[in-house]
């Protein structure tokens, strides 16, 4: 590690007027910024530890849950209404990482992580253009069965690793983001970008801006919704593939539906081709089957990870015959 | 600030680039807590933090500024803890080279058990936890045994339940 120092913020003002500080990161939990300062991917300045913003997990007027930032993601799964409206997400986040992690690691933090690709994180022997613009892909060609297969791009195959997206991005949360010139709300899926010729641009943030709160709508779908993770090991493991899903069914019929998928993609992939298909028509196996191949349809699988594809369709159309009432 | 240590109150280091786990093992000689990976992969150097099971690889000691610490050498302070006993009565360990980072974890683990908290496999996020063996499993998975004594720590941690339930 390079030397670096260490500031705590002491709320909100303290955050944003300590994130005018040149080379400074912001520092939740460390799980991940600590790893990857260890490993010389990343060489901060200043440590602006944000753990002191908001924790709070509360209930809005419109009867949206807002979460903030500073919430831990343990806190968040264990939470009552957590667990009672949006099943997804409180399963999500206890599907991810290990039980110590899930106690540290902040829900700001946890969206702002960076990828696990093994290229990325190999500074001293891998080429990596999100690490290094310009420098080129060691991972095409290598080892790709972490890799995305929906988005990627010449310049880069990694994959987001967070399972909490995956359901945030189903429930479509909004995130409070904030720095010296103001506060906006966006959607989280337009939070992450995909990589193009720039992956090293992860998120839409603008200097100095961080995560202040998640702002989870009230749903028709989340009553009836879960996550599904598959992976190389039965827990504490990062996802082959993942799905998170709700459905609103009037009978057998598919009233509303949300889907987003894990593990394929540089940012929590909603799938809207799935959803459109589904939506209006009968909750049966044959309609989840079309549904997943349309949303499959443009998937680009490199040699190492073509077996996510007939994994993700078959493990989203799982879910969603699980979802109507049949266990798959 | 002072960091408080199984009681007794540590002046965080100058350097901040010192973790809570080089804090514990190289400055204080608290080296029950052991060096796995070093990259929160392996839970050897779990320790509780406010309670609550942490990884002390992955936080800097300066993130532990106002917090309160328990190694193994405090959770073990008056006499074996019963999770050590019962990690010794039903074969917990073989090296014993991840087992304070196990029993640390498993006793922070029972806590959250008995506060209701959901794993992944609990069937009902809402209704009342269950403490089978593929609970345990699922809620110790963040610690590895290389020697693989995971039947002996699933009995001694089952066991324990089983003494602690009303």
């Amino acid at each position: 590690m390079t030397p670096v120092s260490y500031l705590r913020a002491d709320g909100a003002v303290d955050a944003i007027r300590l994130s005018a500080l040149h080379g400074h990161r912001l520092l939740g939990g460390g799980t991940n910024l600590v790893d990857l300062m260890r490993k010389g991917v990343e060489r901060p300045a200043v440590l602006v530890d944000v753990s002191g913003l908001s924790a709070l997990i509360e209930e809005a007027a419109d009867g949206s849950l807002v979460i903030g930032a500073a919430a831990r993601n343990a806190a968040v799964a264990a939470h009552p209404l957590v667990r009672a409206r949006y099943p997804m997400l409180a399963r999500a986040i206890l599907g991810g990482a290990s039980a110590q992690i899930r106690n540290m690691a902040t829900v700001g933090g946890n969206l702002l992580q960076r990828t696990r690709c093994l290229y990325f994180a190999d500074a001293a022997g891998s080429r990596c253009n999100k690490r290094e613009p310009g420098s080129g892909c060691d991972a095409r060609g290598g080892f790709t069965r972490y890799h995305a297969i929906l988005g990627a791009s010449p310049a880069c195959i990694a994959t987001h690793p967070s399972d909490m997206a995956v359901a945030l991005a189903a429930l479509d949360a909004r995130l409070h983001l904030a720095n010296a010139a103001g506060v906006r709300t966006v959607a989280l899926l337009d939070f992450h970008q995909l990589p193009g010729d720039r992956p090293d641009i992860e998120t839409i943030l603008a200097p100095g801006e961080m995560i202040v709160a998640i702002e989870l709508p009230p749903s028709d779908v989340a009553a009836r919704s879960t996550y599904r993770k598959v992976r190389d090991r039965a827990s504490y493991a990062f996802a082959l593939v993942s799905v998170a899903a709700g459905l609103a069914l009037d009978g057998d019929r598919i009233v509303d539906v949300r889907i987003a998928l894990g593990g394929v993609a540089a940012k929590p992939w909603r799938a809207l081709r799935a959803e459109a298909a589904l939506r209006g028509g009968p909750a049966t196996a044959e309609a989840f089957a079309r549904a997943a191949a349309a949303e499959f349809a443009d998937a680009e699988p490199l040699p190492g990870n073509a077996f996510k594809v007939p994994l993700a369709m078959r493990t989203l159309a799982a879910v969603l015959t699980e979802l109507s009432g049949e266990r798959a | 600030m002072a960091i408080r240590i199984n009681g007794t109150d540590v002046t965080p280091p100058d350097d901040v680039r010192v973790s809570l786990l080089d804090l514990l093992r190289d400055r204080l000689h608290l080296t029950g807590t052991k060096v796995g990976c070093n990259q929160g992969a392996c839970g050897a150097c779990t320790v509780l933090v406010d309670g609550e099971r942490v990884l002390s690889c992955l936080m800097l000691a300066a993130q532990a500024d106002g917090r309160a610490v328990i190694t193994i050498e405090g959770l073990g302070a008056d006499g074996l803890h019963p999770l050590q006993s019962a990690f010794l009565e039903h074969d917990g360990l073989q090296c014993g080279y991840c087992t304070p980072g196990q029993i640390c974890a498993a006793s922070a683990m029972l806590a959250e058990v008995e506060a209701g908290v959901p794993s992944y496999i609990t069937r009902d996020l809402s209704g009342p936890v269950v403490l089978s063996r593929d609970e345990v499993r699922e809620r110790m998975s963040g610690n590895l045994c290389r020697c693989g004594a995971h039947n002996g720590i699933v009995d001694a941690i089952m066991a324990v339940a089983a003494e602690r339930a009303p």
